[in-house]
């Protein structure tokens, strides 16, 4: 039982760390968005290009759902972010949900009969979906480190400080190099799922040449994004609540956390052994996935536990810097956090069920002949 | 009274209710068949799985391929609708995300994931896992619908009946004191069983609908005839739940939201021996400050309405103009009244943050204790004028006689369809072309009947977006209405295309038929 000494702050630092590895595992699931900008590039026949379809479209309701889960989650734990952010950056959210809107589907109607806009217009909106959705939420993420244009009043009521409600966000190159490292990184993930899980020896040999084609821009993406985080000035807030700028303040928040720095150590180092292994290995190798993919995990979770915790504002304000949001600011009720950490017990009976299913559904690679079989659901 | 609100344009708060609407409206095209139709499914598969018999296989899939079909447009309006809290009500998510959150994180962590981890199980595991395990993977998934729709509905419930809450002025917001009043809550119960209900039905009907097709064409009749034993039995059993519900919800109504009711009867002068409308014609002219007479036409039954909501012809029923302008004889304050209490409660609250900044706790606690001695009525100070209390009634009245018409009409189509195939006589039955196209029409009545009923629920709680604690004009996001009016737009084109393919697909289908029976099941 979950005792009565337990204070605020430890659940709501329990939530801040709960909705990190939400926001990891969704990063991880957006292979599917990556290998979604591939069905040309890969499959060069309809038959490859089922193939790729298929291997994806059973995992897209994976990552649909964690979307869900996380923003459910974020209402629940932290309403002030949910309000403050949906709210305020209305076009930056908007354009998200409708990049994932159009992908549900996307994979059922895309080679059904009279799906009256054609079966290309469809890979076009599976295509975009892989773009935006992992642009912008990338993009969406880094302003946790660079803030946003709001400010609250009494109510905790947000007036958001232009017209372009959260768009404004692009224009800050270092959100948008999070957004591009984290577009490329799906895609890395896309083709080394590609590998794992489709029999087909044509589509191995080109998604291993694309891997080495997506790495070299992502490394230029995350080492900028990782660089310019570790020296720039940070948002730090004091026990009293105090919002003010810290120089090297995220770099601090690895130092004083040293778990949270191996964390991110062995997330990066996962990630890069991975496509290494995957690029450099002598006999056929694809199982990369299976690296990079918890690599990946890791490096997320890091990455936004450094945002919240250690006296840091994880949503800053710069139009106005004490409206800030912070874990304890933004939070909901010990009452309601306490209550919802029963139900986050939960979580880990998902995730087995999840890898149990998982195992069911991908024992066998997909195989042109799986796909020609009239009794089997395709999309 | 110190104003909070900004300078809210009247037509943001109309797009932004717009656009909710349109989400949410979409959104309950899909959801009902998924919620019912996957029951059924489960309950085909499970016939397959003990007989062995291959044709109860091939039904199952071919339901499961119109349920699939559905199913994804269903998903992408609820992302929509999901978000939508936030970016379309912003202000309404802080004021109550404490409690409101919670129900919507359960839902994506309990129920999402499993309907989400077994329906690939159960679209692509057929050859793959063992039958048990397949069978076992497609009622977990109905399971989870449902127990989506539960979190979803008691989120809702609680806007209607705000339960288990305590407003904490440091926070300016209302926080969870109580979770399992939020959760068993009796409106919250009712509204759970009343909707889940109410697609089940929708649900069942649509399979007549489409197995009607089959026999009107004389095609595919063994299935079709089989389709219709289990939807009619499933739809019957559902369609009484549904009446029984639906009577504990005029009930809940009359408790908790009695202008609601007052609307849905068009009853503006209330009192004992209140009448029940069975059907009529609003006078279009009348409104809360004339004396028109309410009804053009009526058919109404005098008492009735007492009786339903208390099993007492001479219980006092308040109308409109009771709820408006007060009825002290039977203790119902005016609007007038109300809205004076509620500035009176929000004065305090902004003089108590004030106190509380300067550091004089004694006299916060005096602001304090105003504040809650007049709580109840907090969510008036938001109320311009006390006529603004009054939801449209036509739009209120229409659509809850609909949905009852409708609804009492569908128990006799369950009996005839269910009674005439249980006994294999329903190709030998004399109307047998007329009753197929009635099958066929049940499935449009249907969705009348379902969206009609999200109309009386939400529509008569206008103008409140948390029954008596906020007004949608509180709730809704500060930003320009041309944005909203835009992505109004945007989502209208982008549904109504998702609609178009989704019925051209599902009738291209429907029309092809259920694939050839299979040589060997599976594992």
């Amino acid at each position: 039982m979950i005792t009565a000494e337990l204070t605020h702050l430890f659940f709501q630092q329990y939530w801040w760390l709960l909705v990190s590895v939400l926001g990891a595992l969704l990063v991880f699931l957006l292979f599917v968005q990556g290998g979604q900008t591939l069905i040309y590039t890969i499959g060069k026949t309809n038959e490859e290009r089922k193939m790729i379809v298929n291997t994806l479209g059973r995992k897209w309701e994976l990552t649909f759902t964690t979307l869900v889960t996380f923003g459910g989650a974020f209402f629940a734990s932290f309403p002030l972010f949910y309000a403050t952010s949906f709210g305020g950056a209305y076009w930056a959210w908007t354009a998200l949900l409708l990049a994932f809107t159009v992908q549900a589907v996307s994979y059922e109607f895309r080679s059904k009969a009279a799906n009256v806009f054609g079966k290309r217009f469809y890979e076009s909106l599976l295509f975009i979906n892989g773009l935006l959705a992992t642009v912008l939420i990338g993009t969406v993420v880094g302003t946790i480190f660079n803030g946003a244009d709001f400010s609250l009043n009494i109510l905790n009521n947000v007036s958001w400080n232009n017209n372009t409600r959260g768009l404004e966000a692009v224009l800050n190159w270092h959100n948008v190099a999070l957004g591009l490292a984290v577009f490329f990184l799906a895609r890395i993930m896309g083709l080394l799922y590609f590998m794992l899980t489709i029999d087909n020896e044509e589509i191995y040999k080109r998604s291993k040449k694309h891997i080495l084609i997506n790495t070299i821009p992502f490394l230029v993406f995350f080492l900028s994004f990782v660089v310019y985080l570790l020296m720039k000035e940070g948002f730090a807030v004091d026990a009293d609540g105090i919002v003010s700028m810290e120089k090297y303040k995220y770099l601090h928040n690895f130092l004083q956390m040293p778990v949270v720095l191996i964390i991110f150590l062995v997330g990066v180092v996962a990630v890069l052994w991975g496509i290494i292994k995957t690029l450099f290995s002598k006999s056929k190798f694809d199982k990369g996935f299976w690296i990079v993919a918890p690599g990946t995990v890791l490096t997320v979770l890091a990455i936004l536990l450094i945002a919240g915790y250690n006296g840091t504002a994880f949503y800053p304000s710069y139009a106005d810097l004490q409206s800030s949001l912070t874990i304890q600011n933004a939070s909901s009720s010990l009452f309601t956090l306490k209550t919802m950490s029963y139900v986050s017990l939960l979580i880990p009976v998902m995730l087995v069920l999840a890898i149990v299913s998982w195992r069911a559904i991908n024992k066998h690679k997909i195989t042109e002949t799986e796909m020609n079989d009239k009794n089997e659901k395709s999309y | 009274m110190t104003q909070l609100l900004l300078n809210i344009d009247p037509s943001l708060i109309d797009w932004s209710r717009a656009q909710f609407a349109l989400t949410a409206m979409f959104h309950w095209i899909f959801v009902p068949i998924t919620l019912g139709i996957l029951f059924i499914i489960a309950i085909m598969e499970t016939i397959y799985v003990k007989t062995g018999d291959l044709e109860w296989k091939r039904i199952t899939k071919f339901w499961m391929k119109l349920f699939g079909i559905n199913f994804a447009v269903g998903v992408a309006t609820g992302l929509i609708l999901e978000f939508e809290f936030g970016t379309n009500w912003s202000n309404f998510s802080w004021f109550v995300g404490d409690i409101f959150g919670a129900p919507l994180a359960i839902e994506g962590i309990m129920a999402f994931f499993m309907e989400t981890i077994f329906i690939a199980v159960m679209f692509f595991g057929w050859n793959k896992v063992s039958k048990k395990f397949h069978l076992t993977a497609t009622w977990l998934t109905a399971i989870g619908a449902n127990l989506s729709a539960l979190w979803i509905l008691v989120a809702n419930a609680w806007m209607q009946y705000p339960a288990g809450m305590q407003f904490n002025p440091d926070t300016a917001r209302n926080e969870m004191v109580n979770f399992w009043d939020v959760l068993f809550s009796p409106v919250a119960i009712n509204k759970f069983l009343h909707t889940i209900t109410s697609g089940y039905t929708l649900a069942a009907l649509f399979v007549i609908g489409v197995s009607s097709y089959f026999l009107l064409r004389k095609r595919e009749t063994f299935m079709a005839k089989r389709s219709i034993v289990i939807a009619s039995v499933f739809g019957f059993i559902s369609v009484m739940a549904l009446i029984f519900t639906g009577h504990g919800s005029a009930v809940q109504v009359a408790k908790y939201q009695p202008m609601k009711l007052a609307a849905m009867e068009g009853l503006y002068e209330g009192g004992q021996e209140a009448e029940l409308i069975g059907i009529a014609i609003l006078n279009p002219k009348k409104t809360v400050d004339n004396n028109e007479d309410p009804y053009l036409f009526k058919i109404g039954f005098k008492g009735a309405l007492s009786f339903l909501i208390d099993f007492d012809t001479k219980t006092y029923v308040p109308g409109i103009n009771d709820l408006v302008y007060g009825d002290k004889e039977n203790g119902i304050l005016s609007a007038e009244e109300r809205i004076e209490k509620g500035k009176t409660a929000m004065d305090a609250l902004v003089a108590y943050k004030e106190l509380k900044k300067a550091g004089k706790d004694d006299e916060a606690k005096v602001q304090y204790d105003i504040l809650m001695a007049n709580f109840e009525h907090f969510g008036y100070s938001y109320i311009k004028d006390p006529k603004d209390i009054v939801p449209h009634v036509p739009t209120v009245f229409y659509s809850f006689h609909i949905m009852v018409i409708f609804g009492t009409m569908f128990v006799l189509i369950f009996l005839i369809f269910g009674w005439l195939t249980i006994k294999n006589r329903i190709e030998q039955f004399k109307f047998a072309k007329l009753l197929y196209l009635i099958g066929i029409i049940s499935i449009p009545m249907a969705f009348i009947a379902s969206e009609a009923g999200w109309v009386v629920a939400e529509v008569g709680r206008q103008p409140w977006v948390i029954q008596d604690l906020m007004t949608v004009d509180a709730g809704v996001t500060n930003i320009s209405s041309g944005a909203v009016q835009t992505t109004f737009w945007i989502f209208a084109f982008i549904f109504t295309g998702l609609l178009i393919a989704e019925v051209s697909i599902m009738l291209k289908f429907i029309k092809d038929g259920p694939a050839k029976p299979e040589n060997e099941g599976g594992k």
